[in-house]
Formats: C-alpha cells, sequence, structure tokens
C-alpha cells in the first residue's frame, strides 16, 4: 500500500516516512493476527449441536496481558513521534531564505523580500501559484490566509500548515532534489477549492540565481 | 416467564385505556412507539443521505459529467445533469451533517435507547414519558428544516459538517446565506431534543431498575447508552454555545470567529471538536453496547470480562474530553500542545483495543450461531478493528502531517462511524421481532449482509490507498491534479463499489417493509436470549411487562452449570442456593 506514497524530497520526509513504515507494520500483524483468530474462532467454535459452550466469564491475566501489551507499544510510538514533531514543526532552522505565503480564494500570492531584505513590507515581490527554491537550502515560510482558512499542502515535502486569517504561522522544508512538485490546498475554503494550487520549483542554486536575477529585485549584498 | 415472581405489584401500568389514534401513533408517551418513530424518521434519512453519497462518488469518478436522470434539476444547482463545485460542497456537507446527526443518532441513541433502556431494566416507561415525546417531535422540527434548507434560494450549508469560520461565517465566502443559517437553526434545535432525550435516559436508567438490577447486572446496551446519555448531556451545550456564536457572527455583526473584527477562527474548532470528539464516542459506544449482547447471545456464552467491558467504555468516556486536538495538529496550535494531544489520543487507544480483545474472548470456546444479528454484530467488530487502527496512523503528530485532509481520514472514520450501520443492522435485526411482534426473512437478511460486507470494504479500503498517495478531502475533481491521475482507477472502483453498497440496501427495505406487514408472527423470546425485554410480550402492551421483573443474576448466564438449557434469563428464581452463587 505504501508505494503510493509520493517520492520524499525533503530533509524531515524521511523521518515522517519511516514512522509512517513503521506503524504500518505494527497495524498490519495486528489486523492480521485478529482476523486469524476471529476466523479460526467462527470455524472452531460454530454450533454443530451436541457441544456446550464453555461456561467463563473471563480471564484477568490475559485482560491484563493485552491492556499492556497495545498500552506500551502506543506509549513508545507517541514517544518516537515527538521527537520527529519537534523536529518538524517546533524548531525552524536558522536561515536566509524566507518567503511569505497568502492564501486567498483561490490562489497561492508568493512574495519574495523587495530591496529592503525583508518580506512583509511594501516592496515585496509577488508571484501567483508559482515558487522558486534552490535545493538544499532551508526555506524558512511566513504563512498566512487572507480570508478563509486554506493549508498549504506540498506531499513531495511532506508537509502541510493551515494558512490562517490573523495568524502568521512560521514553518519551513528543505528540498533534496531538484524539481517540480505541486502544492494543493488541503482546507475546503469554498466552491473554487478544487483546483486551488500552485507549483513548487526546486532549482539548483545557478538556475535558482538566473531565475532570481531575472525575476526578483536586486538583493542588497 | 411464567415462574416469574411477582414481588411488586403490577396494578400501576396494568389498565390503561385504550389511547386514541393520535395518542398512540403520532403523540405517543409510549417509549415503544417513540422508539419506533426514531427508527421511521431515521430510515428515512438514511436514504436522502445515501444518495448525496451517490452524487458525491458519482463526481469524484467521472468529473464533471452529467448524472443520468438529473437532468431535470434546474440551474444554478446542476447544468444539464452535471454538478458545479458548489452543489458539490453542498452534496457532502449535507451527506455527512445528515448521516451523523439525523441517521445514526436518531436510531443508535434514540430509538435503541427509547425502546430498549425501560425494557431491559425491567421497567414499565420512561421517566418523563412527555418529555420523551416531545424530544422527538422537537427532533422532527430539527429534521424538517434541515430539510428545508435544500429548497431555499443559494442552496444547503457547503462549509463542511466541520463548518469551519470564517467561511462558514460569512455568507460571500461559500456563496451560500440562509441555507447555512438554517443549518446552523436546525442543529440548535436537535441539541434540544438530544438533551431532553438524555436527561430521561440517565433518570430512567438511575431511578427506575427492576428490584435486583443492580448497575453491574445491567446489560452492556443499557450501560453503553447511558454513558452516551452523559456525553450527550455534557457535550451538546458546548456545540450549541459555539453554533449561537457563529449565528451571531453572520446575522448580527458580532466577530467571535473573524479576525478582521479582533475574533479568533481557532476558537471555532476548538469548541466544535470539544463537542465533536465526544460526538464520536457517542454515535460508537451504542453500538459497542449492542455488538456485546449480540455476540455474547449468538456465542451462548458470557461476555468476556464484563467489569472490563463496561469500565472500558467509562474510560473512553472521560477521555474522551481531552483529545479534541488531534484534530487540530496543522491548524497552526502551538505544536507543544500537539505533542499533548498525541499522548492522550494514543492513550484512548488503549480501552478500545482491549474491547475488541474481548470481543474474541467472548467468541473463544461458544457454540456459535451465524444468524443475521451475529453477522451484523462480527461486521462491525471487523470494521471497528480496521478504523480503530488507521487511527493510529493519525495519531501519531509527525504522520498526521502528510494525511490530514486526505483520504486517509476519509477511509478512516468511515470505518469507524459508516461502520456502526453494520451494528445498527444487528440490532435492527435482533430486536425486531421485539418491537413489531414480526419475523424479519433470515435468507434475505444473511444475503443483504454479504452484500453489504463485500461492497463495504470495496468502498472504503481503497480510500487508504488514495489517502496515501495524497488525495485531498472534499475536492471536486481529483483530475485537476497531476500527481493523482495514477490514482484515478481507484476513485473509479470506489464508485462502482459504493453504487452497489447502496442498491444491495434494497434487500433491507424489501425485507423490512415486508416483514412488517406480513412477517411470521414472532414469539416472545426467539433467540433464547436472557436480557429482559425478551421476558415481555412481542411486541411489549404499554407498560410492557405483565407481572414486575425482578433480576437474580447478570445479563449474560449462557450456558451455565445451573440449567439444562443454554441459556438462563435474568429474571427466572433458581432458589435462593442458586442466589447466592450468582453472578
Amino acid at each position: 500500500m505504501l508505494q503510493w506514497l509520493p517520492e520524499d524530497v525533503s530533509t524531515f520526509g524521511q523521518d515522517i516516512d519511516s514512522l509512517f513504515y513503521l506503524i504500518y507494520y505494527i497495524t498490519a500483524v495486528t489486523f492480521i493476527l485478529v482476523t486469524v483468530v476471529m476466523l479460526v474462532f467462527l470455524i472452531k467454535y460454530r454450533d454443530q449441536g451436541g457441544r456446550r459452550a464453555t461456561y467463563s466469564h473471563g480471564n484477568t491475566t490475559l485482560e491484563i496481558i493485552w491492556t499492556i501489551i497495545p498500552a506500551t507499544i502506543l506509549i513508545v510510538l507517541a514517544f518516537m513521534s515527538a521527537s520527529t514533531w519537534a523536529r518538524v514543526k517546533r524548531f525552524i532552522p536558522a536561515t536566509d531564505f524566507e518567503i511569505g505565503v497568502t492564501a486567498k480564494q483561490f490562489n497561492w500570492e508568493i512574495s519574495y523580500p523587495g530591496p529592503d531584505g525583508k518580506i512583509g513590507t511594501d516592496d515585496d515581490v509577488k508571484f501567483d501559484n508559482d515558487v522558486h527554491v534552490p535545493v538544499n537550502k532551508p526555506i524558512r515560510l511566513h504563512i498566512t490566509s487572507r480570508d478563509v482558512i486554506h493549508s498549504f499542502f506540498i506531499p513531495n515535502m511532506r508537509f502541510k500548515q493551515d494558512a490562517v486569517p490573523g495568524r502568521q504561522i512560521g514553518a519551513w522544508f528543505q528540498a533534496t532534489k531538484t524539481g517540480k512538485y505541486e502544492m494543493p490546498c488541503a482546507e475546503l475554503c469554498g466552491f473554487g477549492h478544487s483546483g486551488m494550487k500552485g507549483w513548487l520549483f526546486v532549482q539548483t542554486p545557478e538556475e535558482y540565481k538566473k531565475w532570481a536575477d531575472e525575476n526578483l529585485a536586486p538583493q542588497p549584498q | 416467564m411464567s415462574d416469574t415472581v411477582a414481588v411488586a405489584e403490577h396494578a400501576a401500568h396494568g389498565q390503561h385505556e385504550e389511547p386514541s389514534f393520535l395518542r398512540k401513533y403520532i403523540f405517543s408517551l409510549d417509549h415503544k412507539m417513540i422508539g419506533r418513530q426514531f427508527l421511521f424518521m431515521g430510515l428515512f434519512m438514511i436514504l436522502i443521505g445515501g444518495l448525496l453519497a451517490m452524487l458525491v462518488r458519482w463526481e469524484l469518478a467521472w468529473p464533471e459529467t452529467a448524472v443520468p436522470g438529473l437532468k431535470f434539476i434546474p440551474e444554478p444547482y446542476m447544468y444539464d445533469g452535471v454538478i458545479p463545485p458548489q452543489t458539490y460542497n453542498a452534496l457532502f456537507t449535507m451527506h455527512a451533517t445528515i448521516m451523523i446527526f439525523f441517521v445514526v443518532m436518531p436510531i443508535m441513541v434514540g430509538t435503541f435507547g427509547n425502546f430498549l433502556i425501560p425494557l431491559m431494566i425491567g421497567t414499565g416507561d420512561m421517566a418523563f414519558p412527555k418529555l420523551n415525546m416531545l424530544s422527538f417531535w422537537i427532533g422532527a422540527v430539527a429534521t424538517t428544516v434541515m430539510l428545508s434548507s435544500f429548497f431555499v434560494p443559494g442552496g444547503p450549508a457547503a462549509g463542511g459538517w466541520t463548518s469551519y469560520a470564517p467561511l462558514s461565517a460569512r455568507p460571500q465566502y461559500t456563496g451560500v446565506d440562509l441555507g447555512q443559517d438554517l443549518w446552523i437553526i436546525s442543529l440548535m434545535i436537535l441539541g434540544v431534543s438530544s438533551l431532553m432525550g438524555s436527561i430521561n435516559y440517565i433518570t430512567t436508567i438511575v431511578n427506575m431498575r427492576a428490584p435486583g438490577m443492580t448497575y453491574f447486572r445491567m446489560p452492556l446496551t443499557v450501560w453503553s447508552l447511558f454513558i452516551t446519555a452523559v456525553l450527550l448531556l455534557l457535550a451538546l451545550p458546548v456545540l450549541t454555545a459555539a453554533l449561537a456564536m457563529l449565528l451571531f457572527d453572520r446575522v448580527a455583526g458580532t466577530s467571535f470567529f473573524l479576525p478582521e473584527g479582533g475574533g479568533e477562527p481557532l476558537l471555532w474548532q476548538h469548541m466544535f471538536w470539544f463537542f465533536g470528539h465526544p460526538e464520536v464516542y457517542i454515535l460508537v459506544l451504542p453500538a459497542m453496547g449492542v455488538t456485546s449482547d449480540i455476540l455474547s447471545t449468538f456465542s451462548r456464552k458470557p461476555i468476556f470480562g464484563y467489569h472490563a467491558m463496561a469500565f472500558s467504555m467509562i474510560a473512553i468516556a472521560f477521555l474522551s474530553w481531552i483529545v479534541w486536538g488531534h484534530h487540530m495538529f496543522v491548524s497552526g496550535m502551538n505544536p507543544l500542545l500537539g505533542t499533548a494531544f498525541m499522548m492522550t489520543t494514543m492513550v484512548i487507544a488503549v480501552p478500545s483495543a482491549i474491547k475488541v480483545f474481548n470481543w474474541l474472548g467472548t467468541l473463544w470456546g461458544g457454540t456459535i450461531r451465524f444468524t443475521s444479528p451475529m453477522l451484523f454484530a462480527l461486521g462491525f467488530v471487523s470494521n471497528f478493528l480496521i478504523g480503530g487502527l488507521s487511527g493510529i496512523f493519525m495519531a501519531s503528530t509527525p504522520v498526521d502531517i502528510y494525511i490530514h485532509d486526505t483520504y486517509y481520514i476519509v477511509a478512516h472514520f468511515h470505518y469507524v462511524v459508516a461502520g456502526i450501520i453494520f451494528a445498527l443492522f444487528a440490532a435492527v435485526y435482533y430486536w425486531f421481532p421485539k418491537m413489531f411482534g414480526r419475523t424479519m426473512n433470515e435468507g434475505m437478511a444473511k444475503l443483504h449482509f454479504v452484500l453489504t460486507y463485500i461492497f463495504f470494504n470495496g468502498a472504503f479500503f481503497p480510500m487508504h490507498f488514495l489517502g496515501v498517495a495524497g488525495h485531498m478531502r472534499r475536492i471536486y475533481n481529483p483530475t485537476q491534479y497531476e500527481f493523482l491521475l495514477p490514482m484515478q482507477h481507484w476513485n473509479v472502483f470506489i464508485t462502482i463499489s459504493a453504487l452497489l453498497l447502496g442498491a444491495s440496501q434494497f434487500f433491507f427495505l424489501f425485507n423490512f417493509v415486508w416483514s412488517l406487514c406480513a412477517g411470521k408472527k414472532a414469539e416472545r423470546n426467539p433467540w433464547q436470549a436472557n436480557t429482559l425485554e425478551w421476558s415481555a410480550p412481542s411486541p411489549p402492551p404499554h407498560g410492557n411487562f405483565e407481572v414486575q421483573p425482578v433480576v437474580y443474576r447478570g445479563p449474560y448466564e449462557y450456558s451455565s452449570p445451573e440449567v439444562k438449557e443454554d441459556w438462563l434469563p435474568q429474571d427466572r428464581n433458581l432458589g435462593p442456593a442458586a442466589a447466592a452463587r450468582a453472578h
């Protein structure tokens, strides 16, 4: 089933995917075990006449075992997840590459710093729906919305963050591979929700510099 | 039961005058008639909710093509049978709203709560019969208001059943004006109806149990409805408050959820899910209770770990109040809170696991009878297993970043919530003889099970695949996305399964209506079950029992060594020596 995961091209995607795989194996084994036991019981203990059911109200030892085992597995999973979660969502690496993402019905408005080197100012350079970033560089995003809640989703980057009006939400990713990746909106945002998408262009530093020279205002050195 | 000993005088309920038609069938005070009324209303609404789902599926499999037979629907709702995006959003919004609030709640809580609680605890009626009648009729008003929203200009609500603000808070964001207002008002009215029901259930269970019916001799169905009633009582006011704030934002110019007026969009999500997560358990707990009773009856064996089953439901009820944030991991909520909610969410999986293992334990060593209620109960266990396990993926915050708002979530909650339909059918097939005094056709019921089980899994399992590929929820046309194009054949597969799943329900509908009119007359205890409702006539008269039942033991004494046959009703007196040994 997991072969349908889109190719992972981010630095933290591997951590997310390995948790995905781990939970997949744990749940698959549990599912098969429980289903097989159930089927065996259903066949073995079907009423064929002449036999009386076992008169039993339970077994405390068994119940303690099947409480403690899943509890332990789940708590361990929670702690493993917590460290990856902190890496992805809580600690944004220091970087000098910042872009703004402002969602609106039904576009992503992408802003790059203008001549003042800061985003969120009047001289920002703005694009609709297209993001260009260099490969292997942490990208810091400032995500907000102008109207309703949207969700900035980059499947290949294992990235998703809601864009909420009235809030500036910080987020980051770092691409490991050049290419062109789709960026749909993942939160229902109105009749134009379907089809609200953009493209992320991950470029080599040289290609990116060429694009930036042509499209962005000169950066202060 | 002829050997039942009458301890209490039966006089109070004995001599009823024959009520008028209006009192008997329309404004009835009899809990059994009110239960039947909820059932008919729920079954009518499931037809509508199901048809809406078929349209949603049509659009996803064959986007922007004309739906056969729907050319008559005028613009702007449809264009020559083609569903426009605005209508599509309304379709899935109303599908979810109807299925949750007007199908599963009226049937699992309204029907079986009303019908079973007095019968199973051995009393003549609910504590407040008039409140009970009001609860149904206020529910009927809510249903009418919700249905009327289909016919107002702009169409019904289209902001999702979650109605996230600001999308739902300002008409210009969705283009829906009156429809969304009616949606809010309908749910506020329904909240009143549910509150009346829950107060009644709690009062009845606390005060009116038959002599000898201690809390830990109650069937797990009653336990589940009791806990559900407590959850309803505490959760619904929060929804009602949130809905009132949303309505004020829409019509009175307030800004509770609008940032431009100093409001906070995430406040809606916190309030909605603070209600919404207990709501999930409100839906699933009665299904668990019913399943426990049916598995024990047809395994001819006591339920495995009765106390663990009751306490795990209580644990689920407590924990359900502190997991709501897992719907909001990527909402912009502080990531540290996400970690905390992940911990509580992982913990709530434990009592759910206990329930599944104890159901397996109940099957172990039984003499299993594959009746139609048993098959549907087993189907519920199988679906709940898949829905429970898939929940672990989204409990893990990093994995949820990716699968949040994708079809993985859609698959998960359909296995849990739509899976309840199996417990619902199990309950209808099981208690139909008691409710209507007639028997349903068993062969057709089994055919209904086989088809429903196959097409249910065909419809919902491949949604996991779409979710893994990143397929977003609530999109109108998946072919607009290059990365989803290779998966489109799964959408076609799912739609065909869903259409067949819908068509298979004909066998239920036909069987239900036919048996209602011409089914074989039912005996008092056709399944040889232990609980008190089977000691009453089928169907029970107004007042339920000929003599006040007295309870001597727990509800699951199947294959007890005390008696020759393999069942031992709760109200059969075997003398003081047996009573001393009783469970």
